[in-house]
């Protein structure tokens, strides 16, 4: 029934993300109990939570490199979870970046960038390196497109996974823990980036323990627990005023 | 007495029974028989042109078909025992283990006179030709196995990160898994090929044509024709020459993996 499906079939006015009753287990170890979250156009949603909380599993959910055990997940009202669904065709519309950067360690940061757009976008070699230029530019790194990702620092190379993901630009933007891999000195760097795109319009569901990042851009900030979103609202609102006594708990101790 | 001065007298005399160990050798070997036998020099300078031109060339091209074949094999068995289709998986760890678990040279018997005789068949390049099948068929179990592992090496955030960009699993097992897993197999491809090169002598129990021999056949041939018949020389010089190929490569898996372990 993939014809149900037009890669272009896009709902306008559907949220970009819709997660329902969302469970995933591993064996008996379920990380995951029924979740229902949605990320609406524009938004900047954060994540936060203990670790083992569920809160990377659940954004991993999102571009299915976690298979969920049951629920259903919309992408611009797409259900991903649907066995005929074009999953590698919705992939290239759903930025990742990742905690351990994951660049391409045999490829230069140009080819980096240029590498899925045309292999998954069918864009030829000049598009894409005009495209990747421009991204570079955007993350502050057109003078390194020839250098290798081993010879950055992890400020950088986080910069350049986050203008890989925007080279196959994408209609959201999703961030599991992008700056806990980096120095501290290095870390402002990256939330810089994060903050234009955000001021740009992007869509992000960010998970992050950067409390700060969240109060000052986020549209939503959601406290998971235990496999379960114990607190969402306004991010000012949740940190200042938490209601429920685990998220207060967490709090006091991140603060 | 000092612990310090225990430990000295203690090197001291250990330096002392290995020189006494090489003046007894010296005094009790039979130099004579050993240059007669081992090292006749008209054995080197009679025979030097076929053991080099014939033995050693043939050795090197066996070598090298075999290894070109062999990892191709590698190759198709690897894929299968990634593939998702489970009869593809049982097949490829069949065949590892079967021919992982035979000696090469029941192979290269059975490749070479089993096959002919039940089936009628002749490989390319007749008996040289089965003899290189069953060396490939061999290789290509071993080095499939070498290939594994390296894939299983390179880390899975690396496909994570090509899938979330939306490449197809083809495209993320060409571009970036498979270039990864090949620089990290390269030091022990490079001792499977070294195996191989050995391996090749094994050739010798299949009787080659004049022209197809190789260094051990034609070292054996020596031992009883030509200017050093009689003697062990040929071996010797078959064996200097092995060691002229083979020792350069193991040096070169050490650089190899010495410099990886300094990039990691």
């Amino acid at each position: 029934m993939s014809e149900m499906h037009p890669s272009l079939d896009l709902d306008e006015s559907a949220p970009a993300i819709q997660v329902r009753d969302l469970h995933k287990s591993y064996g008996d170890n379920e990380v995951l109990t029924g979740i229902d979250f949605h990320v609406d156009k524009g938004q900047v949603v954060c994540v936060i939570g203990p670790s083992g909380s569920g809160k990377s599993t659940l954004l991993r959910c999102v571009n299915r490199l976690e298979e969920p055990t049951s629920g259903q997940i919309l992408v611009e009202g797409i259900d991903i979870t649907d066995p005929d669904t074009e999953l590698d065709q919705v992939r290239t519309r759903i930025g990742m970046v990742f905690q351990q950067f994951n660049l391409f360690p045999h490829m230069t940061v140009l080819r980096n960038l240029t590498i899925a757009q045309q292999r998954a976008k069918g864009r030829g070699r000049k598009e894409a390196e005009q495209i990747a230029r421009e991204n570079l530019l955007k993350v502050g790194l057109a003078d390194k497109e020839a250098a290798y990702p081993a010879h950055l620092s992890g400020g950088q190379q986080q910069r350049v996974a986050i203008a890989r993901a925007l080279s196959m630009n994408p209609d959201m933007m999703l961030f599991d823990e992008p700056t806990s891999a980096l120095d501290p000195e290095l870390v402002g760097d990256v939330l810089d980036v994060m903050k234009k795109l955000a001021h740009e319009g992007m869509t992000m569901m960010v998970v992050t323990h950067e409390m700060g990042f969240a109060r000052e851009v986020g549209d939503k900030l959601v406290f998971m627990d235990g496999g379960v979103i114990v607190e969402e609202g306004d991010p000012v609102e949740v940190l200042t005023n938490p209601q429920h006594k685990r998220t207060q708990t967490f709090l006091s101790k991140v603060l | 007495m000092t612990r310090s001065a225990r430990t000295r007298l203690m090197t001291l005399s250990l330096y002392a029974v290995f020189l006494a160990l090489v003046v007894i050798f010296v005094l009790l070997a039979n130099w004579e028989a050993i240059k007669d036998n081992f090292f006749l020099t008209e054995g080197f300078t009679g025979n030097w042109q076929d053991m080099v031109f014939t033995g050693a060339k043939n050795t090197i091209l066996y070598t090298i078909i075999s290894f070109i074949g062999g990892f191709v094999l590698a190759v198709i068995l690897v894929l299968m025992k990634l593939a998702p289709i489970a009869p593809f998986r049982w097949l490829a760890t069949a065949y590892i283990e079967l021919f992982r678990g035979l000696p090469a040279l029941v192979v290269i018997l059975f490749m070479g006179f089993g096959v002919p005789i039940a089936f009628g068949w002749r490989p390319p390049g007749g008996t040289v030709g089965a003899g290189l099948v069953a060396l490939m068929l061999v290789a290509g179990a071993y080095m499939a196995e070498t290939l594994r592992a390296g894939i299983e090496a390179v880390p899975k955030g690396q496909t994570e990160a090509a899938r979330s960009l939306g490449m197809n699993a083809p495209w993320t097992m060409a571009s970036i898994v498979m270039p990864q897993a090949l620089r990290i197999v390269i030091p022990p491809l490079t001792n499977e090929l070294v195996i191989l090169l050995k391996d090749t002598s094994l050739l010798f129990v299949i009787g080659l044509a004049a022209s197809q021999k190789e260094l051990t056949t034609l070292a054996r041939d020596f031992m009883s024709s030509g200017p050093s018949a009689g003697t062990a020389t040929s071996l010797t010089f078959a064996a200097l020459l092995y060691l002229a190929i083979t020792l350069p490569l193991t040096r070169l898996v050490a650089w190899m993996e010495s410099k990886q372990k300094r990039s990691r």
